[in-house]
């Protein structure tokens, strides 16, 4: 059942839940967070729009950047910005930032420990129809791995845009996962948020047989997936990952120690993303077994994101079958 | 116009930096050693006359801005900052030692007069220029700081550094003045070899750069090109520093097998022993 605490969109199972992208929820937040520190600057690699960056630069154009095509050169006019007390935000997809600027990002950003945010849109599977060369599935490998970075993963355009607003209070070095395609709004405006802690959106009546860890937009799918596994008995906790570094190991230990059994969801390659983060934050505390569900070592296609995300296996089926797994994992 | 007094208070101090590099670079048994030497009179100038700084306050907001994009020839930078007196000369024996902050590429959050961690070649030129950009918006017209920028030849192989330069000539940033350490050597050979950077000065004015050429060990003809670069209104300039490799050591004057290594005891005391022998002629 829905954790009633956290006040979430009671529309959620509705054919007309509200759909909205990720990336809107980012605009949002700048836009806000710009409105009271005029320290923040906006930078963008030709694509304002499409990471909604246009909200900002179209309210704030002296604050306004535009570097063209160039994502090297992005990072690291924000580093130079950022030493001389700007707080910059750059964005771009994410397949380009950081897919293309990983060691300026390492060196400019992280490394001087600068405040800059790194938002990188349209990650995931999901980015649809402009196929393998766009999507985005090494994002959050590449960044966690970077001392001094922290990354999130919001799940809707509501988390995101706290998640930016949280940020900008933080003022540190940041990478921000955002998403093209619409999906549903599971959290409200009185959903808590904070950044570091996850979240168990779905609930069960009695202590849970498996622990589901998603992030992103198929957290959705993976609540889905809980509620009609309840149906049969099988009683099922989602955890929102909506910080993956710092992660929140007191909250994962506590699922795992309860469950026994995980399933891991992201639309990230298995390697280096959300499953691994879960698998070395539990190896070294409470071994725990865990069914891992995103991209395996392939690279992405055309075609629709709904189609895709079925078609690689991260969808409610494929979450159900992990599921299923898992349970089978604990009898034996 | 400098001075006669001048030009010759600056040889003498940079003579005395190139003998702490030769020093440091033996004491740490690893390290870049013409680079160093090749740009010891540029860091001179700026360090002892141009730069607006205070090596008792790193901190200082008004200070101008200097930004090492090649990050390797950090001993010649550091022997500087010792000798300007932002650390004692006896830190240099630390360089490239465990727990030191003189690291072998330099780290800004160790060594806090550095304006950037740097070693990564291509990227510094795009960090000055945000810092110049910055500037921009908050003074616009009236900003009078200078944000300087070293890069290498070798470096605008990178396509970083182009990103950079095509943006700098977007943005008019005319408080941003980059010198080039045209060297012509890199780690595997000549830069005209390996990959040929001509017509390097056209390059720069078809991006929109004010571009002057000069001998980067001529005090005066140094100052005059950093006189005309602050005087321009509305475009970035580019000194390209034609520099020896090596200055001041006769066996690694011009070979590019001294890029990367440093002298050993017998190596150090013939070119301190040189260095000392063109001191007295100054």
């Amino acid at each position: 059942m829905i954790n009633p605490n956290l006040k979430l969109n009671p529309k959620i199972w509705n054919d007309d839940v509200e759909m909205l992208p990720i990336r809107h929820g980012f605009g949002e937040g700048l836009l806000k967070a710009a409105e009271t520190d005029e320290s923040i600057v906006g930078i963008c690699a030709d694509l304002t729009e499409s990471t909604k960056m246009n909200l900002f630069a179209d309210k704030f154009p002296k604050r306004f950047v535009q570097v063209g095509v160039a994502e090297q050169n992005l990072v690291t006019v924000a580093s130079g910005m950022a030493a001389m007390g700007k707080f910059p935000f750059v964005s771009s997809y994410a397949m380009f930032s950081p897919g293309r600027n990983w060691e300026q990002i390492r060196t400019t950003i992280c490394y001087n420990n600068v405040p800059v945010v790194v938002a990188g849109s349209h990650a995931g599977i999901s980015v649809g129809p402009d196929g393998g060369t766009h999507q985005a599935l090494e994002d959050i490998a590449l960044m966690r791995v970077l001392p001094n970075m922290i990354v999130l993963t919001p799940c809707d355009a509501i988390e995101a845009r706290k998640a930016t607003l949280a940020i900008a209070k933080l003022r540190k070095p940041a990478y921000i996962r955002l998403a093209r395609e619409k999906s549903p709004v599971i959290t409200t405006e009185e959903t808590p948020f904070e950044i570091g802690k996850a979240q168990v959106l779905f609930e069960t009546d009695g202590l849970a047989h498996v622990g589901v860890i998603a992030c992103g937009a198929l957290v959705h799918g993976a609540m889905r997936a809980a509620q009609k596994l309840e149906k049969e008995g099988i009683r099922v906790k989602v955890m929102n990952i909506g910080t993956i570094k710092p992660l929140d190991v007191e909250a994962i230990v506590a699922l795992a120690k309860e469950t026994k059994s995980l399933v891991t969801v992201e639309e990230h390659q298995i390697a280096g993303g959300l499953g691994s983060a879960v698998a070395e934050c539990l190896a070294s505390t409470v071994p725990t077994p865990i069914e891992f569900v995103g991209m395996k070592d392939k690279y992405g296609e055309s075609g629709s994101p709904a189609e895709l995300v079925e078609h690689f296996e991260m969808g409610t089926t494929a979450i159900i079958e992990a599921i299923r797994r898992a349970v089978d994992r604990k009898q034996k | 116009m400098l001075t006669d007094e001048k030009v010759r208070e600056l040889t003498l101090q940079a003579n005395a930096i190139r003998q702490s590099t030769i020093e440091e670079l033996l004491l740490a048994k690893s390290g870049h050693s013409a680079g160093p030497l090749g740009m010891t009179d540029i860091f001179t100038y700026f360090y002892f006359h141009a730069l607006r700084h205070d090596p008792k306050r790193p901190d200082w907001a008004e200070r101008d801005r200097f930004v090492l994009s090649n990050g390797h020839i950090c001993p010649g930078l550091y022997a500087t900052l010792a000798h300007a007196g932002y650390f004692p000369v006896e830190e240099l024996k630390t360089l490239r030692k465990l727990g030191s902050r003189l690291q072998g590429h330099p780290h800004r959050e160790w060594l806090s007069c550095v304006e950037t961690s740097s070693g990564p070649l291509g990227s510094g030129l795009s960090q000055a220029a945000g810092m110049a950009l910055a500037d921009k918006m908050d003074y616009g017209a009236t900003a009078t700081r200078h944000i300087y920028c070293f890069i290498s030849d070798g470096e605008l192989q990178e396509g970083n550094s182009w990103e950079g330069i095509m943006f700098a000539g977007k943005y008019k940033l005319n408080n941003l003045i980059t010198v080039i350490d045209y060297n012509n050597i890199q780690i595997e050979g000549l830069v005209s070899d390996i990959m040929p950077l001509e017509p390097l000065a056209d390059k720069w004015k078809s991006f929109n750069w004010h571009v002057i050429e000069v001998d980067g060990h001529d005090f005066r003809a140094i100052d005059e090109a950093v006189e005309q670069a602050k005087s321009m209104s509305a475009q970035p300039t580019v000194i390209i520093a034609h520099t020896i490799p090596g200055k001041g050591v006769s066996y690694m004057e011009r070979n590019y097998k001294w890029h990367g290594n440093p002298p050993n005891a017998e190596q150090a005391a013939q070119a301190i022993a040189e260095l000392k022998e063109a001191a007295l002629k100054i």
